[in-house]
């Protein structure tokens, strides 16, 4: 009640439904739950299948077709050179890349934390319409949910991607021979320190940016130029280049040798690694692949890949040989040879 | 890098490694002290390069591999029961105690967090004046001096609720007790750049006169690490026992002076128990009485068990030089860094957990690797 030139005024405390930050409310199914939707979501990611507002979509696809998923739960959820809204479609996007396939619809499983606010929120939402539209895929279902204040992080997402293979595809791991090259496609461990220079607790003073990048453009070239002679890709992510080699020679029984003077690492990264303990062979990156390629053709992938842009620094860090399977060694900068192994756990920062 | 680059030069060391290879004539054992040389020889592999009358033998120089399981189960203890919040550098979150590791008490909910620096955990407790803070002060007398800073910055912000639980350990008293042993066979030894840093190395003088073993405080990159084995072979090849300082760049005779003096200011030596290896007379530091309300052990007056490393596990005769983590029937098998059944599986500088890493399970058989 208040009062205005001395007459009473009555006021009816009627809730706003526009609230900066998400409650539990929003993940109700109520109003809110639509108005957040609407607002934010169906106006945003407008396709022919979205707007149909059913529970699913369906889509027409003929042949070969790979399918994947992947969810993002990153802290923190901002971060220099890019946030988790494109990492959750870039993510997706590169597994289906790997597989050779053109990324071409995805879904979009969101959780959020109550107390996430409405500015962060829009801004990742639009993280994800900007990388999926520099993708061309098209966000065709998804699903909203909230959870209680200190049940979750923020926010995390899931995507689940489709695309139609490449019909020169032909990868796997049973590929490789001895002989194909390893190319990756830039400098590594980049996204894995700048997420470490803003981490509390060890956030460090730097210019390191997120390497966070789609990858399926290299991959339908290096398709498109060399088919069948592209015989592995993986994009190296959690636990870096040394654990995706490692998985590869888990699967085929060949061994691995690399070479650490090929292994491109920004400076600035490298001089981070040495200060913290850690090797950048195992520090995650979120746009970085390789390819194990027939030898006869590597010269001209190293050139095809290094001509996209975002890829000049790629490089031929090793090859696969017969000789010690289920091994990567790698030739040190001064000509020793060491094993590199997998990680027990999480890569520690050491003490001196 | 600037300043790292060039001590990794690949012409130069293939000239340091011809040098070695032509003055060498007998088989000579040489420990290396620190645990970061150990990572180092590993991962550049400089000991496959070396002559193989040359054998290294790893020291017991890794912090985190000496920490005693009970004050790592005095660690969980505070932060799982007395409710502290725990601050560590990384490496010693994964140590197994005698149950488990911080790392699985941070899992199940304890509130343990990964520090670069003690300051950091003094910060975090001047923001948080309702939360009891503890650092866990490991290391030799490298991290000394900061750990002794973050007790006197914690004093002059008159701070109730920052303690440190202090694991200090001396160098030159575990070489001294390493060399009595009777069967020790060490003939020369490359002493810990980093620690010199710090102590300088006036102290080993009377080390390398009383044991006759040469000692040259040596670097970290390959280019050092070359350069200190190429000096030591020298020494061992003449007949010379002396100290030498390999990394001069870094290092000087009397050390950092005021580095030197907070551990004096803050710390006096104790004795103190070595995973491994037992207890050592004056090896380790401890707060003066002065600093007494920033000493964990004396705000939380706790005993925790004394427990036995188990008879499986060989890494304090590792640390000793008496044996080669190949030398174990666990390794590889039972124990490895996921598993550890010993200290020095678990940090990377750790012995066990250096071969592990960087040579593998080569020497076994794929039915047992894939076991």
């Amino acid at each position: 009640m208040a009062t205005t030139n001395g007459k009473v005024q009555l006021h009816c405390p009627v809730p706003k439904p526009e609230t900066e930050i998400i409650t539990l409310g929003h993940g109700s199914g109520g109003i809110l739950t639509n108005q957040l939707l609407d607002s934010g979501v169906f106006s945003l990611f407008q396709n022919q299948y979205l707007d149909e507002r059913h529970d699913g979509s369906v889509l027409r696809l003929n042949g070969k077709i790979a399918f994947t998923t992947d969810s993002f739960v990153i802290s923190p959820i901002f971060f220099p050179g890019g946030n988790i809204g494109e990492l959750a479609v870039y993510g997706t996007v590169n597994d289906l890349a790997m597989c050779g396939a053109t990324p071409e619809f995805l879904s979009l499983g969101l959780i959020l934390e109550e107390g996430l606010t409405m500015d962060d929120f829009r801004k990742i939402l639009t993280a994800i319409k900007a990388a999926a539209d520099l993708v061309g895929v098209e966000i065709v279902t998804g699903d909203t949910k909230v959870v209680e204040r200190g049940k979750g992080d923020q926010i995390f997402i899931n995507t689940t991607g489709i695309g139609h293979l490449h019909p020169q595809a032909n990868i796997s791991a049973c590929r490789i021979r001895p002989g194909d090259k390893i190319i990756v496609n830039g400098e590594i461990a980049s996204h894995g320190i700048a997420i470490m220079s803003v981490r509390e607790g060890l956030a460090f003073e730097s210019d390191i940016r997120s390497d966070t990048a789609p990858l399926h453009q290299p991959v339908l070239a290096l398709l498109d130029a060399f088919g069948e002679n592209i015989h592995c890709l993986r994009d190296a992510t959690r636990g870096g280049v040394a654990t995706v080699l490692n998985e590869i020679t888990r699967q085929c029984p060949l061994g691995i040798d690399i070479r650490e003077t090929d292994i491109p690492v920004q400076a600035s990264v490298a001089g981070a690694c040495e200060i913290l303990g850690l090797d950048p062979l195992y520090v995650a990156n979120e746009g970085k692949f390789l390819s194990f390629v027939a030898a006869e053709v590597a010269g001209e992938a190293l050139a095809l890949l290094a001509s996209i842009p975002g890829n000049s620094q790629a490089s031929i860090i090793g090859e696969v040989v017969a000789t010690h399977p289920g091994q990567v060694i790698a030739t040190s900068i001064i000509g020793g040879r060491r094993m590199v192994g997998m990680l027990p756990g999480e890569q520690l920062p050491r003490i001196c | 890098m600037k300043y790292l680059q060039e001590y990794r030069d690949p012409q130069l060391a293939q000239e340091y490694l011809r040098e070695i290879h032509r003055i060498t004539t007998r088989p000579w054992r040489i420990m290396e002290v620190c645990g970061g040389q150990t990572h180092s020889l590993v991962k550049n592999g400089i000991i496959e390069m070396l002559p193989e009358k040359i054998t290294f033998i790893h020291g017991p120089g890794c912090p985190v591999c000496v920490t005693p399981r009970h004050l790592i189960d005095l660690a969980i203890y505070l932060c799982e029961t007395a409710g502290v919040t725990l601050c560590s550098y990384g490496d010693m979150l994964r140590v197994p105690g005698g149950e488990k590791s911080l790392l699985s008490a941070k899992a199940a909910g304890a509130d343990v967090r990964i520090v670069y620096s003690p300051l950091e955990a003094v910060k975090f407790a001047a923001e948080h004046p309702e939360k009891e803070v503890v650092f866990f002060a490991v290391g030799f007398e490298t991290t000394a001096p900061a750990n002794a800073l973050s007790v006197v910055h914690a004093a002059r912000q008159k701070l109730e609720n920052y303690a440190i639980l202090s694991s200090h350990v001396l160098v030159p008293p575990a070489l001294a007790a390493i060399l009595q042993d009777e069967e020790c066979c060490i003939d020369g030894i490359l002493a810990a750049g980093h620690v010199c840093t710090v102590m300088g190395f006036e102290e080993y003088f009377p080390l390398a006169a009383a044991y006759q073993v040469p000692i040259v405080v040596t670097g970290f990159e390959p280019l050092d690490l070359l350069q200190g084995i190429l000096m030591t072979v020298r020494q061992l090849e003449r007949g010379q026992a002396i100290v030498e300082n390999q990394y001069a760049r870094v290092v000087q005779k009397s050390g950092n002076i005021a580095a030197r003096q907070a551990i004096a200011d803050v710390f006096k030596i104790s004795d103190r128990q070595w995973r491994g290896i037992g207890c050592i007379p004056e090896s380790g530091l401890e707060l003066k009485e002065a600093y007494a309300t920033y000493d964990a052990r004396k705000k939380y007056p706790v005993q925790m068990p004394e427990v036995n490393e188990g008879d499986t596990c060989i890494a304090g005769e590792i640390m000793k030089g008496l044996k080669k983590p190949f030398d174990c029937p666990n390794f590889g098998r039972n124990c490895k860094p996921e598993t550890p059944l010993g200290a020095a599986m678990v940090s990377s500088e750790g012995t066990c957990a250096a071969y592990y890493h960087f040579h593998g399970d080569a020497h076994f058989s794929s039915e047992e690797r894939s076991a």
